[in-house]
């Protein structure tokens, strides 16, 4: 399949009129391709589809091109051919804020989500820059640090937490925006064991769907029903974990 | 962590000093500098004035009066640039100095100006310490914006105040994993020369630097996440009471009445 460009995509369809056809799926890929300046093939041709609230996770090895495809999701990098749709809205320069409402993109480390001094003007910048009014904001940061047990820490520095409360923390300046997506670069990397079961237990509990790239393969198991293997940019395995992770040979071959 | 507890030991205590408003004390920390700078050289008293004013203060923060202006010395090599104030000022001559070829003569008028400059820069940077050490940086970064200072100005400070702490652990892994494999063995010299060492710093201050380039565009793209499209905002500050508007009036008042008085009496 030969795809065109996103940039000339006929704008947004944010409101597909109902009953002409089904609802699009929360997030499509179609053959999404990503050089980086430098020449590097990130992805080759990925293409996948994620229903409302579904858990998936995505693995594969350092440099598959895990954290690549999490970027695309809303708009930071933007495919050199394929197309990204959220609810079926193709990722354009018309649609990017939007989509950046819904798609909630958590960094791998927390010291790049958290870039404010105090933990309360962190979690309230993603509500501020969606223009909401001061009562509303303070709301939502409270909800939010209390859905990833953070309250109370709002004058803190983040400097001042751990990596499991900064996780947290970045957690929660992603849910405070609402989104219906959530795509996670290795939430749960570098947290000690108690911090990890916690991780587990709120990743369990959220009704987004969610995209979450890992190495630990031990989370997937208990988490997500569906797997991506990921392997040189491109979709080398997509289906029901438990066969995959029963299957040494197969995680072999994949480097798992 | 240490550097952290060791740039703000002293905002978590309690006194009237701590709860009055960054915004009050920031701007009454202006004036009194602005102050002492408009005092005319030889007012000692009007110096002494706005002194006894500050050291009010001082002691009703908890810090401890001998810590702040302990701490405070040390801008007194700055000062001492003022020392050619001494020789230069025209006025009766004092002492007179012979250099070598150069003959240099220390007038009254210098003297004073000389010790005029060294108090004022003493008593400001009390006044200095004196906000921050009873204030959170967040705090006084709030109250610079509520004093005007552009938004994207602030927001920078914000970013050198949340990163300086990352960078320094970064530094220090750095240093520790130099540490740990300058190993030497028995009866060997160690260490390699001044000039190798030195390559080998400089390539760690080019480390440090190309990882906070990284990520830098990481911290970039993780605005652009969440909204950011090149304007920053941020939530409005709440009204001045009228207990502390009453405050800064009078401050700002009283400082004003010594100027006036140290000009004009």
């Amino acid at each position: 399949m030969k795809a065109t460009p996103v940039s000339t995509s006929l704008g947004p369809r944010l409101h597909p009129s109902p009953g002409v056809s089904p609802p699009p799926p929360l997030l499509e890929l179609r053959e999404v391709h990503y050089a980086y300046p430098d020449g590097t093939l990130a992805l080759r041709g990925v293409s996948l589809r994620l229903a409302q609230g579904e858990k998936v996770a995505l693995v594969g090895l350092n440099g598959a091109g895990k954290s690549t495809l999490l970027l695309h999701l809303n708009g930071v990098l933007r495919s050199t051919s394929g197309a990204v749709l959220v609810e079926g809205a193709p990722v354009s320069t018309a649609t990017l804020r939007h989509i950046r409402a819904r798609v909630g993109l958590l960094f791998q480390d927390p010291d790049d989500q958290l870039f404010s001094p105090t933990v309360f003007d962190d979690v309230a910048f993603g509500p501020l820059h969606m223009g909401m009014a001061e009562a509303e904001v303070r709301a939502r940061v409270s909800r939010a640090l209390e859905q990833v047990g953070m309250s109370g820490v709002e004058r803190r520095m983040p400097h001042h937490l751990s990596l499991g409360q900064r996780k947290r923390v970045a957690l929660a300046t992603v849910l405070v925006m609402d989104p219906v997506l959530l795509a996670l670069d290795e939430p749960s990397a570098g947290l000690d064991p108690r911090a990890r079961r916690g991780l587990i237990a709120l990743l369990r509990a959220l009704p987004q769907a969610m995209l979450v790239a890992t190495h630990d393969l031990a989370m997937v198991a208990e988490v997500f029903p569906r797997v991506i293997v990921l392997h040189e940019g491109q979709v080398a395995y997509d289906g029901p974990g438990a066969p995959l992770l029963a299957d040494t040979a197969l995680l072999e071959q994949y480097g798992l | 962590m240490a550097l952290a507890s060791s740039l703000d030991p002293y905002v978590d205590r309690a006194s009237p000093i701590h709860a009055l408003d960054a915004r009050v004390k920031l701007a009454l920390t202006l004036a009194l500098v602005l102050a002492l700078a408009l005092v005319p050289p030889g007012r000692w008293l009007a110096l002494a004035a706005i002194a006894a004013l500050l050291w009010w203060a001082v002691l009703r923060s908890a810090v401890g009066p001998g810590r702040i202006l302990r701490r405070a010395f040390i801008t007194a090599p700055f000062a001492l640039a003022a020392l050619t104030l001494t020789v230069t000022r025209p006025g009766a001559p004092l002492i007179a100095l012979s250099l070598g070829p150069l003959a240099l003569t220390v007038t009254d008028a210098g003297l004073v100006a000389f010790v005029a400059v060294i108090l004022k820069t003493w008593l400001s940077v009390q006044a200095a310490l004196l906000l921050m050490a009873t204030s959170r940086f967040t705090e006084v970064l709030g109250a610079l914006r509520s004093l005007g200072l552009p938004a994207m100005l602030v927001a920078m400070l914000g970013f050198a105040y949340r990163y300086l702490f990352v960078l320094v652990d970064e530094a220090e892994r750095l240093l520790r994993a130099r540490e740990s494999r300058a190993a030497a063995l028995p009866g060997r010299r160690a260490g390699g020369s001044i000039a190798w060492r030195a390559g080998v710093l400089g390539s760690m201050v080019g480390t440090l630097f190309l990882r906070a380039y990284e990520r830098s565009e990481r911290i970039h793209a993780a605005m652009l996440s969440r909204g950011y499209s090149g304007e920053w905002r941020s939530l409005p500050a709440r009204p001045l009471s009228a207990g502390e508007r009453g405050l800064l009036v009078t401050g700002a008042a009283l400082l004003a009445a010594i100027v006036w008085l140290a000009h004009w009496r």
